[in-house]
């Protein structure tokens, strides 16, 4: 219905044509598409998070088996509120608790994957087969990274001594009403819609010119291909392209449809979510490098097995 | 009346120090404000999502900037 009336409006009002009608089309319609199912979708996020919080997550986990521990861990990562400039207090505070590291990891992978962004925006633009599987993916990735992890000698690499908790791990009891729920979440919305929405003007535009203008061939040529190698280039493209989920996924859908592979596209866009170098150099305060690096280097092969994988069988 | 603000520097942080004052301000009560930015402390009181908010020593509220109004009722409240 809107696609329609987005081509009533460039093509027939504006009396654009051609090439240059196709792709303001375009950029029109993906551009109120996805603003629209970015805050509807941010909304209905924000909101189911005010009943979780990080204190709540960590006072369940405590005591839980590593394994159980784990899957849990990968699971709440795509509920709970998660901040990168929060990340410290995070890892401590889980520690604190005698948390193991692994289950530690998982979390920490599966939070910054599964962010609100990331899956409004594949609903958006790839439909909601797209995000099952990502998020599926990407479930996948946290558990086993995090169990992983859990395998090797890590402790040792926690450069800070976690101080011990006085008394019994305290949940704040203050209880929002639901008008203070419906409220923090809409806060929460603007918040992010302000901090993004020109990123998904630029990532549209961009994607709408490639759209309109750059045949279909060029880019089955250098990013579609089966060949081996372009899992790992799109995940080491995506690596300093964190935060700009927004502005990266609309290309990401024009490249799809103009013949770049799915798995590839996945494994790209994990990369964008879960590599994330102001996470790493934050954590860099308080582990040693080695484990950063491990933690990073099992993420990557995680993404880089899903991608290929998928290129395999699709 | 003691109230704390648990944060490692955050912007939110920040934020949430200029509310208190403000609510404070209005409330008229007499508060001692004091902000928190020592990790270990933040970690003794069970804090992992910044800001945090101690009232008198009781964690009242974590990861989020509160209004002004929902300070005053908590100093009022306490």
């Amino acid at each position: 219905m809107w696609q329609e009336f987005s081509g009533t409006i460039i093509l027939q009002w504006l009396g654009f044509s051609g090439k240059l009608g196709e792709a303001l089309h375009f950029f029109l319609y993906d551009t109120i598409k996805i603003w629209f199912l970015l805050l509807s979708i941010i909304f209905a996020v924000s909101f189911l998070r005010t009943w979780f919080n990080t204190e709540k997550v960590r006072a369940y986990l405590a005591g839980k088996r590593e394994f159980t521990g784990n899957i849990l861990a990968a699971l709440f990562g795509i509920i709970t509120p998660f901040c990168t400039c929060s990340a410290i207090p995070l890892f401590l505070g889980f520690l604190q608790a005698r948390i193991p590291i692994g289950v530690t990891f998982s979390f920490l992978i599966s939070a910054p994957l599964n962010n609100e962004i990331a899956i409004a925006m594949l609903f958006g633009l790839f439909g909601w087969k797209i995000t099952a599987i990502y998020i599926g993916f990407g479930l996948f990735v946290a558990i086993l990274g995090g169990w992983v992890i859990g395998r090797f000698n890590v402790e040792k690499y926690v450069l800070i001594s976690v101080p011990p908790l006085s008394g019994d791990i305290e949940i704040p009891t203050y209880r929002p009403k639901f008008s203070e729920r419906l409220n923090d979440a809409w806060g929460n919305t603007r918040d992010i819609f302000h901090k993004i929405y020109l990123w998904v003007m630029v990532g549209v535009g961009v994607g709408a010119w490639f759209h309109g203008y750059v045949p279909a061939e060029f880019i089955a040529q250098y990013a579609g291909g089966s060949a081996w190698y372009t899992v790992p280039v799109a995940v080491l493209m995506g690596i300093p392209m964190y935060s700009s989920a927004a502005g990266v996924m609309p290309l990401v859908e024009v490249l799809t449809q103009k013949g770049m592979l799915l798995g590839s596209a996945l494994s790209f866009m994990m990369a964008v979510t879960a590599l994330s170098l102001p996470e790493a150099i934050i954590l860099k305060q308080i582990l040693h490098i080695r484990l950063i690096a491990l933690f990073f280097a099992i993420i990557t092969a995680g993404i880089m097995g899903i991608g290929f994988i998928f290129n395999t069988i699709l | 009346m003691k109230i704390e603000i648990l944060g490692t520097g955050c912007s939110k942080c920040n934020e949430l120090e200029m509310k208190v004052k403000q609510a404070v301000a209005q409330s008229g009560i007499f508060v001692q404000i004091e902000k928190v930015s020592d990790l270990q402390k933040i970690m003794g009181y069970g804090v992992m999502s910044t800001p945090g908010l101690v009232i008198d020593g009781k964690v009242v509220s974590t990861g989020k900037v509160l209004s002004v109004n929902e300070i005053v009722e908590l100093i009022k409240a306490h």
